[in-house]
């Protein structure tokens, strides 16, 4: 590109010059572009690889971050075969859909009454809240696990019985998670921003509260629900900790927990970065397709849990 | 949050204040009850549990045991040995190579009928002192080593993350084509599970066949190449150093990139006229800029770094001889795997006051810079 430039009689022309700085600042970017995308790229490449050897074979060359030479989809057909794959990624999608759902409306009907009604002992819970969110949820880990393995379960099974523990369910994996003081603080926040005369209009109108808060705060707070979808589902696709103490069941587990079953005696790495390119795809899809929300949202959570 | 608390106060109370209280429990009711029964109460329970010989299953009645947890965890105690002495000679017994030769600790912490003031402890490390050997003595000596690990942690990646955040931010904000595709690829390892992450580094981590040993001993023509990554206890952490940074230094870079762009460009030009080459714009233009991101980047790191576990749990499981235990690892390795819910309890405690305290300093920081 710069040698079809080159014209003018001194050395570089003006055009050349600015060309080359504007290349030369692209090399250190090219440079790190490498360093944070080349794990990926290597998982990605691995999968496709039939054997361990076929991946040590290709580790000193660029070969390694390439899908080429001994190419198959035997990691994948073996992963669908060999474990419960499908079923890790139904409970895992299940969970997050119904985590999300219910999130979804607790939380905001939550702030909703926090941020636009008045009444006694709302200022009280509004500032518990807040307090709660300098918890983490480390500390809270232990008790929690104690006290679901405590809780009443109604199980249907031949007639009503009710049974103690909550351990090795699925409700066990999202009912703690559905109310989230950080969820709530996000819509408060949001609420505060939209003029409280709407509300009053739709009084005048006749509307009662619910009515108020569905007809007219959800349609206008697309921005903060999707906030909060993307945040739980994140929450929800990534939880390991948790489930690998409540649940032992092989089909109630999610997909990042079935990861371990790769892991028992002669590691195949092709397998075991097949299976995480494929719980890692649909995170990376929305995240590409999604991107401004998705950077939004992370950044607005402070930390990433 | 403090925006929040400033709203609260400028409302008062208004008059008919009881209109909404049953719209407003029927709205709010599953998010408070949901709230205190899975947070509140697992915080107090934990504090109260802490106090107590709680274990996850157990047959026997929960007893009260006062301060027995935390001095068990945070107990330390100095026992100073002095070398043996060759009876026959009268001069110090050496080994082999020439060392002198001490008592072991075990002997004293054992013997809880001559020495009670060392009962129940373990050797954490030892320092010698002239002839003298002062030897440090813990409750836990594993609890003690996490700790240190943790700060050890967050000294390092807190100004690498930190400056390789600003130095991608900068990077990418330069007004250059293609900006937005590298802004995607290095936020791309932050929405990256971390059990994702952490497995795939674990492989390139591989002492025989890794990649990163590969492409090192390709580079170096061999000279290095065979570095025990995570069974190394000198370099475990910094293995997981690298790769913590990898996956968070995208987030730090997005929060500079917004710092960024709420800095005037006038301030620029007027340096410009000013006669500032390129590295005093930055230095006196952009960093001051900064300033506000700069104290939450170093918070939330802070935080986070003591709140390191995943990596620990899927690439090391604490080792190699604890070099890569962090308190929550041992948390809950405490709580979880040997069920002593009491014990992990204490840690939780104790991790809770390194934050608040890590909070406090922040909200002083931050304070100091607004007046």
């Amino acid at each position: 590109m710069t040698a079809t430039r080159r014209k003018s009689t001194s050395l570089f022309s003006k055009r050349t010059q600015q060309a080359l700085a504007l290349g030369l600042r692209y090399i250190p970017l090219l440079i790190l572009l490498f360093y944070f995308t080349f794990p990926l790229l290597f998982m990605f490449a691995s999968a496709f690889k039939s054997s361990n050897q076929a991946i040590f074979a290709d580790l000193r060359s660029w070969r390694a971050f390439v899908p080429v030479g001994d190419v198959s989809l035997d990691n994948f057909i073996f992963v669908f075969e060999n474990s419960n794959f499908l079923r890790y990624i139904l409970n895992s999608t299940g969970l997050a859909f119904i985590t999300i759902l219910l999130s979804l409306t607790v939380n905001s009907l939550a702030a909703y009454a926090l941020s636009r009604l008045k009444w006694p002992g709302q200022r009280r819970i509004l500032a518990i809240i807040i307090a709660t969110l300098i918890v983490p949820g480390q500390v809270t880990v232990m008790p929690l696990l104690l006290l679901v393995a405590n809780l009443p379960s109604i199980s249907f099974a031949d007639g009503i019985h009710i049974t103690k523990g909550w351990l090795d369910t699925y409700h066990v994996q999202f009912v703690p998670f559905v109310a989230s003081a950080f969820s709530i603080f996000l819509f408060y926040q949001f609420f505060q921003e939209i003029p409280k005369e709407l509300d009053e209009a739709a009084m005048v109108d006749g509307a009662n509260r619910f009515q108020i808060f569905y007809k007219i705060l959800v349609p206008i707070s697309g921005p903060v629900f999707a906030t909060v979808s993307i945040l739980t589902f994140i929450g929800s696709w990534n939880s390991f900790l948790w489930p690998i103490m409540t649940v032992q069941s092989d089909e109630l587990r999610p997909v990042m927990v079935g990861l371990q079953f790769f892991f028992q005696r002669n590691v195949q790495w092709g397998q075991v970065m097949a299976y995480s390119t494929m719980i890692t795809i649909p995170v990376l899809a929305f995240f590409f397709a999604f991107q401004s929300a998705f950077v939004k949202s992370i950044a607005s959570t402070g930390i990433k849990g | 949050m403090t925006t929040t608390a400033a709203e609260l106060r400028e409302k008062p109370a208004k008059g008919k204040s009881n209109s909404d209280l049953i719209p407003g429990l029927a709205m709010g009711g599953a998010a408070f009850l949901l709230i205190t029964l899975f947070v509140i109460g697992p915080f107090f329970a934990g504090i109260w549990y802490s106090f107590t010989n709680q274990r996850l299953i157990s047959p026997n009645p929960t007893e009260f045991v006062g301060l027995r947890n935390y001095t068990r965890l945070l107990k330390l105690s100095v026992l100073p040995l002095e070398p043996l002495v060759d009876e026959a000679s009268g001069e110090f017994l050496r080994d082999e190579e020439g060392n002198l030769v001490y008592p072991r600790s075990r002997e004293f912490t054992r013997d809880a009928e001559n020495y009670p003031q060392y009962a129940g402890l373990r050797e954490w490390f030892n320092i010698d002192w002239g002839t003298t050997r002062y030897v440090i003595l813990a409750g836990d000596p594993i609890f003690m080593r996490s700790l240190v690990n943790n700060f050890f942690f967050a000294l390092v990646v807190i100004p690498l993350q930190t400056g390789i955040g600003l130095l991608l931010a900068v990077m990418v904000n330069q007004g250059i084509p293609g900006q937005n595709f590298f802004r995607t690829m290095f936020f791309a390892p932050v929405v990256t599970s971390m059990v994702v992450v952490a497995t795939v580094w674990r492989y390139l981590y591989d002492v025989n066949n890794g990649l990163i040993n590969e492409m090192l001993g390709s580079l170096t023509f061999g000279a290095i190449g065979s570095i025990n990554w995570l069974g190394d206890p000198r370099v475990a952490m910094w293995a997981i150093i690298i790769m913590s940074v990898w996956q968070g230094a995208g987030f730090q870079m997005m929060l500079f990139v917004a710092g960024l762009q709420q800095i005037p460009e006038d301030l620029y030009e007027a340096a410009g006229i000013d006669g500032a080459n390129g590295w005093q714009k930055f230095w006196n233009v952009t960093l001051p800029g900064l300033r506000n991101v700069m104290v939450f980047n170093f918070i939330i790191i802070t935080i986070a770094a003591f709140q390191l576990f995943d990596q620990v749990l899927v690439m090391t499981n604490g080792g190699p001889d604890n070099a890569t235990s962090t308190v929550i690892f041992h948390m809950f390795r405490v709580g979880f795997r040997e069920q002593d819910i009491a014990y992990a309890s204490t840690i939780a405690v104790v991790f809770f006051l390194i934050i608040l305290f890590i909070n406090f300093i922040q909200r002083r920081v931050t304070m100091e810079g607004g007046s």
